[in-house]
Formats: C-alpha cells, sequence, structure tokens
C-alpha cells in the first residue's frame, strides 16, 4: 500500500427518503475534505443525480474554465432512487465534468456499485477538485466513516489489474470483496482526450472485477489529469430499505411486477437476458441503419458474421445473472468469459471481456468495416482496461479509415499504419499507441474535431469533405446509429445538450422501425418529450434500458405505445414511495425541464449552446459522396421525384446530390425551428425568460446568461 | 433430494400446514407468511410450494441462493438483499415474500408442514437424483 497522505473519520449520514443531504467534497491539490448539506432548494430544483452534478459544477468553474484547470470538477452522484434494489435498472451513477472534447459540460451515466455503495455511505454526491502532483488513490469506508487519501504511484494503469488489485486489497477477503467498488481509467488515458470511467462491480460467480463505463466526453482524461489513480468506496451491508423509503410496500409490490414481467416477456421480445443490447445488430442491418464504413452506408451483407446469434453461441457465457447493480433481472451486462488476447501487452492471456454491447459490435465492427467477432472483442477489451471511450475511438478512427481511403491522409502521416476499413490489426495498433503514448495513436486520440484541422492544417486534406464526413458535433464523436433517413434522430443526436450521444434521445428505433412518430409535428414533439423525460433517468440514478427494452404484453392497445404508459407509471409511483413527495408523469417532466434548461444555459455561459452549435455534419443529414448517393441511388432518385418533384432521369449526380442536399438541410433547419419553439428557446437555441420563469427556473443566475443572448 | 409433495385427493384444505409454517418460522398465524399454501379450486385444494427446482439459482442477483447437501434450494439471508427477483422468476409462484420481511422465504422440506397435517396429504420424498 501507498503511503496515507491524509485521514478523517465522519458519521455517515442516515438516509431518509432516498437522501443522505450530505455531499462530499475532495480537493486533490490542497487535500482539502468537506462536507456539504444537500438544501431542499437543490432537491426542489435538481432532484439529484445529473442535477446535482451540474449544480455544483456550476459553481466550481467559470467561463474561462478549461478541461485541464484546476478547478474543473469531476462530480458525481447517483439520485434519491439509486439503489434500491427491487427494481430492474437502480443504480446507476451519472458524472460530469467540462469535457476536454466539447468544453462544456458532459455527463456521463454509469452503471458498477460505486454510486449506491458512494451513497449509502453517507454521501449524495462526490466532487472532485484541484490537482495532485502525484497519483492517489481516494479511499470511502462508509461502515467505518473513513475517507483516506493514499500514494497510488506504485499501482498498475490498466483497469484490469488495478481494480482486482485494490478490490482485493481493500476487501480483505473473498467474501468482502462484492462490498468494493473502483473508479479507474487507464493507461491511454492519460494520453488521448476521450478517456474514460471504468466503475466497477465484483462478479462472485466468475471470481473476477467487471466493469461498466462512464465513457462519454473524456471524464477518465480528466481524472487522470488530476493525478487521481483511483476511486474506491466498501459499505456492506445492502438490503432493501437503506433509501428508506416513504412505501416500501409500493416498492416491492412494482419491483415484482416488473420480474414478472421480464421473466416472460425477454425471450419473446429483445432476448436481454441473452445478448443484452447486441440483440440488435441484425435488426439495424436490415432496416439500414448499421453504421458502416464511416456512416456511409447503413449495413453490409456481412453483418451476419456478427450477429447476436455468433456472439450467444461463441462468446457469451449464458444462463447466469449479468447485472450491475443488484434486482436488474434484465441483466443485460453480458460478458464473454476466458477470452485468450492475441495482441498487446497482455497476449496470451484469458480475460473476461465486458460486452459488446451493441455500441461496440457496430462502431469497433461495422463503422470500421470489422466484420470479425474476436477483434470486436480484443478491441473491446483494450478500450475498457486502456481508458478509452469505444465509441469516440470508433467513430474517430472511423473517420480515419476513410480520410486514409480517400487519400486525404497517407501512411506517411500514420507512421505506416495501413488504417483501411477492416484492417483490425491496424486499429489494436492504433489502440496500443494511445496506452503507450506515441505515434499516430497520439494524434487518433485527439478526436474527430482536432483531426479535421490538423488533416487540413499539417496534411493538406480538403476542408470541404473532411467537414462533411467527420462525425462530431459541439466536439463529440456521434454514437453508433446510421440516421440519415431519419430526421428525428438527427435532431435527436445534433439537437442535445453534451453532444450526440443516443441517451438523450434515442429516436431511431422509434422513427425507423416501429413507424410510431411519422409526421414532422411528431418528430418534432418527440424531441421535446423523449429527451425530458430519459434526462429524468439521470437525475434519479435510473438506466433507460428496463423503461422500454420491456413492455408490457398489451402495451400495444395504449393510446401512447412509444411512451411505454405502464412503465411510466411505475417510475412516478416509484419515485413517490421513496421520496414521500407526490409527482405525476407531467410533473416528472417538468423536474426534468428544469435541469435541461440549466444545461442549456450552462453551454451558453461556457461559450457554446446556440443554434450555429447544434448543426450537424451533412453526413449526419444526407448522402455527402456520390458513392453513398450511388449505393442507394434508387432511394434518393424517388425521394427528388416525390418530394421535390424534379426529374432524376434529367439531372447529373453533382445536381442529385446538391439538390438532396438542400431539401434535406432545410428540414433540419425546419425542424429545429419547431423543436426550439417546443422547447421554450428563441430561434437561436436560447431557453426565453418567459419559459425559465414558467419551469420554475427564472433564477438571477441563469437570466444574467441568457439576457445577453436575446 | 428432498422435495415436499402433496396429495390433493386426500387435503380437506384445513391449512393446517400454513398455520404451523408461518408459526415455525415467524412466530405468527399467517398464511401470507407460509412457504406453503393451499389454494381452493372449487373445493379442490392445490398446493403451491417449491419444487426445489433450482431455476432461482443462476438469476439470483445475489449470488444468495444455493442448492444445499440435501438438494434443498436455500437463500442465504446475509447475502440477500431482498431485491425479489426470484419472485418474480419463480415459475411455480412458490417463492414469496412480504413487506415486514427483508428477504423472501420458500419452503426448504423442513417437514413441520407434514406433521402438522392431520389427513397425511404431505409427505417429503427424498431421491438421489
Amino acid at each position: 500500500m501507498g503511503k496515507i497522505l491524509k485521514q478523517i473519520k465522519y458519521t455517515p449520514a442516515k438516509i431518509h427518503r432516498g437522501y443522505s443531504n450530505k455531499s462530499l467534497y475532495i480537493n486533490v491539490g490542497d487535500l482539502r475534505v468537506e462536507e456539504k448539506e444537500v438544501t431542499e432548494f437543490m432537491k426542489e430544483k435538481f432532484v439529484g443525480g445529473k442535477g446535482f452534478d451540474l449544480w455544483y459544477l456550476w459553481h466550481a468553474v467559470t467561463p474561462e474554465t478549461r478541461w485541464d484547470s484546476p478547478e474543473n470538477e469531476i462530480v458525481m452522484s447517483v439520485g434519491p432512487l439509486g439503489g434500491i434494489t427491487q427494481y430492474s435498472g437502480t443504480g446507476k451513477t451519472l458524472v460530469c465534468a467540462i469535457s476536454p472534447l466539447t468544453g462544456i459540460p458532459i455527463d456521463s451515466n454509469t452503471g458498477g456499485y460505486f454510486g449506491p455503495l458512494l451513497k449509502f455511505s453517507g454521501w449524495d454526491a462526490l466532487e472532485l477538485q484541484g490537482k495532485a502532483e502525484k497519483d492517489l488513490i481516494i479511499f470511502i469506508d462508509g461502515n467505518e466513516g473513513l475517507i483516506s487519501i493514499e500514494e497510488g504511484e506504485e499501482y498498475p494503469e490498466d483497469s484490469h489489474l488495478l481494480a482486482e488489485e485494490l478490490t482485493a486489497h481493500f476487501a480483505g477477503s473473498e467474501e468482502d470483496k462484492v462490498h468494493v467498488s473502483v473508479v479507474s481509467s487507464g493507461s491511454a488515458a492519460k494520453h488521448i482526450l476521450m478517456g474514460m470511467l471504468n466503475f466497477s462491480f465484483y462478479d462472485p460467480r466468475r471470481k473476477t472485477v467487471r466493469f461498466k463505463q462512464a465513457a462519454r466526453g473524456g471524464l477518465g482524461t480528466i481524472m487522470r489529469d488530476k493525478h487521481i489513480k483511483a476511486l474506491v468506496v466498501k459499505y456492506k451491508g445492502i438490503k432493501p430499505n437503506l433509501n428508506d423509503p416513504a412505501d416500501l410496500a409500493a416498492i416491492n409490490r412494482i419491483g415484482v411486477k416488473y420480474h414478472k414481467e421480464v421473466h416472460d416477456l425477454d425471450e419473446k421480445q429483445n432476448t436481454m437476458r441473452k445478448i443484452g443490447t447486441a440483440n440488435t445488430i441484425l435488426v439495424m442491418n436490415k432496416y439500414d441503419l448499421l453504421p458502416t464504413r464511416n456512416f456511409q452506408t447503413g449495413g453490409d451483407p456481412e453483418a451476419v458474421k456478427i450477429s447476436p446469434e455468433v456472439f450467444i453461441n461463441q462468446y457469451l457465457t449464458q444462463g447466469i445473472h449479468d447485472g450491475c447493480w443488484y434486482g436488474c433481472t434484465m441483466s443485460c451486462a453480458k460478458a464473454a468469459d476466458h477470452f485468450k488476447l492475441l495482441t498487446g501487452p497482455y497476449a496470451g492471456l484469458c480475460v473476461t471481456v465486458d460486452g459488446p454491447e451493441y455500441e461496440c459490435a457496430a462502431g469497433l465492427g461495422a463503422n470500421l468495416g470489422i466484420f470479425d467477432p474476436q477483434a470486436i472483442l480484443e478491441q473491446n477489451f483494450y478500450c475498457d482496461t486502456y481508458g478509452i471511450d469505444l465509441i469516440s475511438y470508433a467513430t474517430t478512427v472511423a473517420f480515419i479509415m476513410e480520410c486514409y481511403e480517400r487519400e486525404q491522409i497517407g501512411p506517411e502521416h500514420t507512421g505506416g499504419l495501413d488504417l483501411r476499413f477492416g484492417n483490425a490489426q491496424a486499429s489494436l495498433e492504433l489502440m496500443h499507441q494511445m496506452s503507450r503514448g506515441e505515434g499516430f495513436g497520439l494524434l487518433a486520440g485527439l478526436g474527430v474535431r482536432r483531426l479535421k484541422s490538423i488533416f487540413v492544417e499539417r496534411f493538406g486534406a480538403d476542408p470541404k469533405l473532411l467537414e462533411d464526413i467527420g462525425m462530431e458535433n459541439k466536439g463529440l464523436e456521434y454514437s453508433e446509429y446510421l440516421h440519415k433517413e431519419s430526421l428525428a434522430q438527427q435532431g435527436g443526436f445534433a439537437l442535445t445538450n453534451k453532444g450526440p450521444q443516443h441517451d438523450e434521445a434515442w429516436l431511431i428505433f422509434m422513427d425507423m422501425v416501429n413507424n410510431q412518430i411519422p409526421s414532422f409535428e411528431d418528430k418534432a414533439y418527440a424531441l421535446y418529450y423523449y429527451p425530458m423525460f430519459r434526462t429524468w433517468f439521470g437525475l434519479c440514478g435510473l438506466c433507460k434500458l428496463p423503461w422500454n427494452d420491456i413492455v408490457p404484453a398489451d402495451n400495444y392497445k395504449t393510446d401512447t405505445p412509444a411512451k411505454v404508459p405502464e412503465h411510466v407509471q411505475n417510475y412516478v409511483d416509484i419515485f413517490n414511495a421513496v421520496t414521500g413527495k407526490h409527482i405525476d408523469k407531467d410533473e416528472l417532466i417538468r423536474q426534468s425541464e428544469r435541469v435541461y434548461n440549466f444545461q442549456r444555459v450552462f453551454n451558453i455561459r461556457m461559450g457554446s449552446g446556440l443554434r450555429q452549435h447544434d448543426r450537424p455534419p451533412y453526413r449526419s443529414l444526407g448522402p455527402a459522396t456520390a458513392e453513398e448517393y450511388l449505393s442507394r441511388q434508387e432511394r434518393y432518385d424517388k425521394q427528388l421525384r416525390e418530394l421535390q418533384g424534379l426529374d432524376p432521369s434529367r439531372m447529373t449526380l453533382d445536381e442529385k446530390l446538391a439538390a438532396t442536399r438542400a431539401y434535406r438541410e432545410k428540414q433540419f433547419e425546419l425542424l429545429t425551428d419547431a423543436v426550439y419553439e417546443r422547447r421554450g428557446w428563441t430561434k437561436n437555441g436560447v431557453p426565453t425568460p418567459e419559459h425559465l420563469k414558467e419551469i420554475g427556473m427564472d433564477l438571477p443566475m441563469l437570466l444574467e446568461v441568457v439576457e445577453k443572448h436575446l | 433430494m428432498k422435495i415436499l409433495t402433496h396429495k390433493q385427493e386426500i387435503c380437506t384444505g384445513c391449512r393446517a400446514c400454513e398455520l404451523a409454517c408461518s408459526q415455525a418460522y415467524f412466530r405468527t398465524d399467517n398464511r401470507l407468511k407460509s412457504s406453503i399454501r393451499i389454494n381452493n379450486n372449487f373445493n379442490t385444494f392445490h398446493a403451491i410450494m417449491c419444487t426445489q427446482c433450482g431455476e432461482c439459482i443462476n438469476m439470483c442477483t445475489a449470488n444468495a441462493i444455493y442448492r444445499d447437501k440435501n438438494g434443498v434450494v436455500r437463500i442465504d439471508k446475509k447475502k440477500c438483499v431482498g431485491c425479489l427477483g426470484c419472485v418474480g422468476f419463480c415459475s411455480e409462484l412458490s417463492m414469496f415474500y412480504s413487506d415486514d420481511e427483508p428477504v423472501p422465504f420458500k419452503c426448504i422440506a423442513c417437514g413441520i408442514c407434514v406433521k402438522a397435517c392431520p389427513e397425511g396429504a404431505l409427505e417429503i420424498l427424498v431421491s438421489k437424483s
């Protein structure tokens, strides 16, 4: 163990109605440890989770703060419903900071046991500020009431080694390992801007530490810049009533009803218990939504090689619980056991790989033109242990590969790496370079936005082409859905607060597969309702998947099947049962709206958050190149005829591309107008004072920011 | 392997078994705290109790359910977190819970109800499988 630098004792606060009413502040620069009160105002306006994170972050930073400024904070909170055991998906930790990729607040949600154990140790939220000179380990023992800051230089960097070692050390016995959770990153996070955070949980059946990730936006990069090597929490004694809920019986009743639904219906619906989110790979391929070769097309005949059946039959251990928090019978956190690594520093080792989730198979597979399950899992493992956000990685490398194939860059720029689509070995070597902090991996780790400038300014690439095909918005790389044909998802990605991540508005399935929001008005409404509804999960410490990855058998008979009304009511009832409050489904949306608008104004305060920042790259909206147009020529020609009254037989390819582009860009602008209006924002994307007043957020700190932009 | 069995044709539905069970494990005469439940279906009495099939073992989200050396499926109360997943997942509907108990409960083929049954409708079967 490293030398103990500071140790304090505290009396863990008792949880009441979902809150400990205390938060913990640690400055790793001067080792200050402070306890803060969670006020009624905070609970009323921000609920918890991401709401608390953003509130603390606002007060920590100024408009001049950059990601590596000492005052930038990593804030994490689990929310008032977090840690209940009776309903699926109730252990999510929300993490916020000013992002290295976007310069605005990022919010990222993750499973793993850390957040719930932190709350039961007496802390609704944790703020980490300052910068240490040497690597630290922060340990919180919720049973003993102990906070210890220790030297961490001697520990390994990579998460699969680090978390295993720390879990064993702080648990003290095999039996107690389940009571420990570790937050860590990996060796690459020191060298790249897309470093992520692993949140661990110990799997007593496999006898190994497993991970979920707060992956987006470079949170791991910030943690390593602060020289925090790991956070560790230990709390023993999980029981169903630790939140001191107002109505335990209601939570039990709703929980059992939900578990029975999963038991009876999962096999008939999404088979989450067998394959997790990767169940959609072939559905996406069939509907032309699986991003392939940097989002050029939506599928490939080779996708059958990475079908759910391949992973189920050849890799993923079946028939045992795979939840990332207690009580999640959806059990989607699948794992490939005894997986033998073929490359890198751990070649020859047999490991447990957490995944693949859909984003992994789509991003590290189809979007890189790699249709090899072994290579997908190997990349999955190394992204996790090196601390690399695999979505940003995949979308960035897909961009690099397209630039390489279109001869915008060449081997002279990549250090000889032959970064063509499909070259899994080159991708893995790039990953290992990120870990070692050398070669082209260092450039690749900067992400798409910075690479566009570098390729143009240093390598002489075509700026217009790169602007069109570089799949980033606000500096964040797009997550893995081909959405050119889904106007709703175009907005779902670009009209977001943090950047194009599907957790805010995953509308593509509802739009393109289930056809539940066909009209322009439906789509505009969906871009009001669903981001608000989905924001609420992040306020409360919940996972979104149990909401609609299982639906009641009679859901199709309801007026609004896309909303899954019975499950919405479950959430309303559970919120009331835990907190003792009396919200309804409209107040649920209002709770989200307060935080959503707060985050929007926060973005504006940081110099972003206006209409110009919501504009997507053209590839998000339509065919950016001749090859894309020709690959789906029948579709696009038909659209020219039916939507614009043009005769494609009399048009050149360039004319067809231009007409398609003009139409689609116009549609996006119209959508933006409609969505902003519905959200109570000006045409420039600024929340109006009237709207802020209506939702109870006419706080002077927010009005001061928006008034400059009216 | 020990399994509690019920002879429907003999049972009179007196529910002495339910009271014996709830009294033995929870010190209360409350059938909602019994691990055997007798249902009256048009004067035919059907018993709901664990068949020791063990489907709940691998699905348990806290790894708290195991099969003991007698083949009986048991809940480790120290490990159980009261998620009630096993209640929702039990195909026999024979995993029970009560709002004032922190963990669910089930038949462990102890035989207390067998002794309490005045008709001899209950029996513990012991098999090698």
